[in-house]
């Protein structure tokens, strides 16, 4: 056993990248629940984003495309889910679980001819003079776009939630779908687009671990990252800053259990890997415990227009 | 002619099996108070939400100020002067006043600035509300008032309003009357959905009545007399119960100091009850929506456990014993909520007959069902009380609200309770079939059982209760008997020291 091994700082930088397709997934699932929308095919949307931003990528070797390709994959399935749900008013748990399962199985099939195959390079970021500042610089800002893409979606949802009129409308949406609806708001066409957004995101967080995190293509590589982000949602209120302080953690504590690994620390690897998902449950419900953690009014009812 | 506001000619609205409105046509002045008066299913909801742009007509026109007026949505409606306050309140729990009025506006300005509007309007119309307040804490007067000033920021022509006094004290009414007449003399105009006949002879100009989806007539309301109105919505002579006098018996059911923690989020804790229920009275309980009454009737059904010495029913105490256990014992409860809470509505009636009635009427036999006796003693209750539905064998959502009502009031009282408890026994009924609720409450308490009949219809109460009460924030005033107890003494009880007051005289 050599702890010495494990330097703090690679530690920290680390931990920003394994954290952030964690952020975008939970940003995105919390629009979609704070308009009312239960999705629970997170992880399915992030793997197809993961596939689907590997193959464009290596097709046009170009990480843009990639990402691009990515969010359209996830968006394109969370459409599915959408019509299922706002539609044909299907219950939003097993039609959510089952995008998932459906999602696990197209992904592989997109993925067969892509196993082992090398992705495009994703170039770091070296933000002028702060990144040279020792210790914060390599920390902060000596990442890959996405990391800094993630950070200002969460600040521009905040922004968007709480600020803006549209933000209004699909909090009240979220929260009583039948007195928006008699306001006259279009309650199905704000959830479509909630929904396509967080679908958009998984997409993103799914590209990210395989054209950043990886960086390659391996039949479920997403390995239960979209039901941790579900769940951040929950515990942290539907809040976006404790979503953001949620995903660290988890991110966190996967970086140092993978450094203690390595560093051979006389615990079985099962428990080591078993630590970042106790670790964020725990400290998220011990946060929301004494909190009013109001879940928003509507999430998960269906919506039909009565006479 | 050149002040009618709004002509509605020939309004029709048909849905599968029954016509909501047919042919509607009459007019509403520039700067009057008109009312629509009709039972339950006569189609006033159809209408408003026809002129609210929420519902599109069949076929007839609307003329709003002169031009055609066609909303095809809520907020066509809004910009043409035309605003509502809804029955069941559209607003926003989580969300804070002034987030909740800048939902229901078509521009408006900056939260700070709306804040200091929403105070100004406020205080014109001696409605006081703070807007950074979570509506989910307010009370139903203050949820009100949300829904007036957001209707009055828009500056309306036309200010709908549906059942508005409902959910509020006598009090609570005179301010919001000041305030309606305060905008008619505005020469605002006022369309007042109700069927509270006394409150539409003292605030309203004009009468139409509707039965059926048809417009059956017309009144000045000031010069007509409610039982000639009741008659004109009902199309029939009026039933009222009758009862003979019975002398009240023993305590059957002591409260004492009954408390408990609100058992949901924005609920209402119960403050230390204390109450004897006789055999042989009907006792009252009337109150404000939101004091108390669900609390109230889940602590005595047993869904919320109390402690043991609280409650006591002849002497045992049963504060711990859950619903079934109770049952056993005598006590039956029939709760408000008709779909999902008394009745499962997607089960078939003599299922839901078991439901509540497998103890008392023997229902089951060594954990088997017992088929026959289970449906027999559905159509017992069918017959008896005059549920309209095919059969047994049809689930309860099939019927009406009304006849669910009979059924499931009627599903109590066949199983001879000693203590019966019902809330809102004849919410959403209608006349005829609240009046078969009322006579069979009262014909069980001649038979000497005692009956707590906790409802928000002053009327009802003061028609079949000996005593009366009123729940106010989770406490209960001391009961009084009905006779002789005045609109201003109810008043009171039910209201307490409520801020309405201190409003109205700064207004």
């Amino acid at each position: 056993m050599d702890l010495s091994a494990i330097n703090p700082v690679l530690l920290l930088a680390s931990l920003m990248v394994a954290a952030t397709p964690i952020i975008l997934a939970a940003i995105g699932e919390l629009v979609v629940e704070r308009a009312g929308v239960l999705n629970l095919g997170v992880e399915g949307m992030m793997i197809t984003g993961a596939v689907c931003g590997f193959v464009a990528g290596v097709a046009s070797g170009s990480p843009l495309l990639g990402f691009v390709a990515a969010a359209l994959g996830g968006a394109a399935v969370s459409l599915l889910f959408g019509f299922l749900t706002q539609f044909l008013l299907s219950d939003q748990v097993p039609t959510g679980l089952a995008l998932t399962l459906f999602c696990l199985g197209l992904s592989a099939l997109i993925g067969q001819s892509y196993i082992g195959v090398k992705g495009p390079e994703v170039a770091d970021i070296h933000i002028p003079l702060l990144a040279d500042i020792p210790w914060l610089g390599p920390i902060l800002f000596q990442h890959d776009a996405m990391v800094y893409v993630g950070l200002a979606l969460v600040g521009a949802v905040w922004w968007f939630l709480h600020r803006s009129r549209a933000g209004l409308v699909l909090r009240a949406v979220g929260e009583n779908h039948d007195a928006a609806h008699a306001l006259g708001y279009h309650v199905v066409r704000v959830r479509l687009v909630a929904i396509m957004f967080g679908g958009a995101c998984a997409g993103l967080g799914g590209g990210y671990l395989s054209l950043v995190r990886v960086p390659q293509w391996t039949e479920g590589m997403t390995a239960g990252i979209g039901w941790i982000a579900l769940a951040i949602v929950v515990f942290a209120s539907w809040r976006p800053g404790r979503v953001v302080m949620g995903a660290y953690l988890f991110g966190g504590v996967t970086v140092l259990q993978l450094n203690l690994q390595a560093a051979g620390v006389p615990v079985r690897v099962e428990y080591l890997s078993m630590a970042p998902y106790l670790a964020t449950i725990l400290v998220l419900v011990l946060l929301s415990r004494n909190r009013s953690a109001r879940a928003p009014g509507a999430l998960g009812r269906v919506f039909h227009a009565s006479r | 002619m050149s002040d009618v506001l709004l002509r509605l000619a020939g309004l029709t609205k048909a849905y599968p099996g029954v016509v909501a409105n047919s042919a509607v046509r009459f007019d509403i002045r520039a700067g009057e108070i008109h009312a629509l008066l009709g039972e339950n299913g006569a189609g006033k909801s159809t209408l408003v939400k026809t002129i609210y742009g929420l519902v599109q007509p069949d076929s007839g026109t609307m003329i709003l100020r002169g031009q055609p007026y066609a909303p095809g949505e809520p907020r066509a409606a809004r910009a043409a002067g035309v605003a509502m306050v809804f029955q069941h309140f559209s607003l926003f729990d989580a969300l804070d006043v002034a987030e909740n009025i800048a939902l229901g506006m078509e521009n408006p300005p900056p939260l700070r600035e709306l804040a200091a509007r929403i105070s100004a309007v406020s205080e014109a119309y001696g409605l006081p509300l703070a807007p950074r307040r979570i509506v989910g804490d307010l009370s139903a007067g203050e949820r009100q008032r949300v829904e007036i000033i957001r209707c009055l920021l828009q500056d309306p022509r036309l200010l709908i309003m549906d059942e508005p006094t409902s959910v509020l004290t006598p009090q609570e009414v005179d301010i919001l009357f000041q305030t309606l007449r305060k905008l008619c003399a505005e020469g605002v105009s006022i369309f007042y959905i109700s069927h509270k006949l006394e409150e539409i002879r003292a605030l309203c100009q004009h009468a139409t009545i509707l039965r059926l989806g048809r417009v059956v007539g017309t009144c000045d309301p000031r010069e007509t007399s409610a039982r000639a109105m009741a008659e004109m919505m009902v199309g029939a002579s009026l039933h009222v119960p009758s009862r003979p006098a019975v002398e009240a018996g023993a305590a059957v059911l002591r409260l004492n100091g009954l408390s408990a923690p609100p058992p949901r989020a924005f609920g209402t804790a119960l403050r230390d009850i204390t109450l004897d229920i006789r055999a042989g009275e009907v006792l009252g309980i009337g109150g404000v929506a939101g004091n108390g009454q669900d609390e109230l009737l889940l602590a005595l059904s047993g869904e919320v456990r109390v402690e043991d010495a609280m409650l006591r029913l002849r002497d045992l105490p049963i504060g711990r014993k859950g619903p079934n256990a109770r049952r056993k014992l005598g006590l039956l409860t029939a709760p408000e909520e008709r779909m999902g809470h008394a009745a499962a509505p997607e089960m078939s009636l003599t299922e839901n007959a078991l439901l509540s009635g497998a103890g008392r009427e023997g229902l089951t036999r060594h954990g088997f069902l017992r088929w026959r006796r289970a449906r027999d003693f559905a159509t017992r209750i069918i017959t008896r009380f005059d549920v309209r539905t095919p059969g047994p064998d049809n689930t309860a959502r099939s019927l009406s609200g009304g006849n669910l009502q009979k059924f499931v009031i009627g599903r109590e009282i066949l199983q001879h309770p000693d203590v019966l408890v019902v809330n809102q026994p004849t919410w959403g009924v209608d006349a005829a079939a609240a009046a078969a609720i009322r006579q069979a409450l009262l014909d069980l308490a001649a038979g000497g059982a005692a009956v707590v009949v906790v409802s928000q219809d002053l009327d009802e109460l003061m028609e079949i209760a000996d005593r009366f009460a009123a729940l106010n924030d989770g406490r209960l005033s001391e009961p009084r008997p009905t006779r002789g107890l005045t609109v201003e003494e109810i008043g009171l009880m039910l209201g307490g020291s409520h801020d309405m007051e201190a409003a109205h005289e700064a207004a």
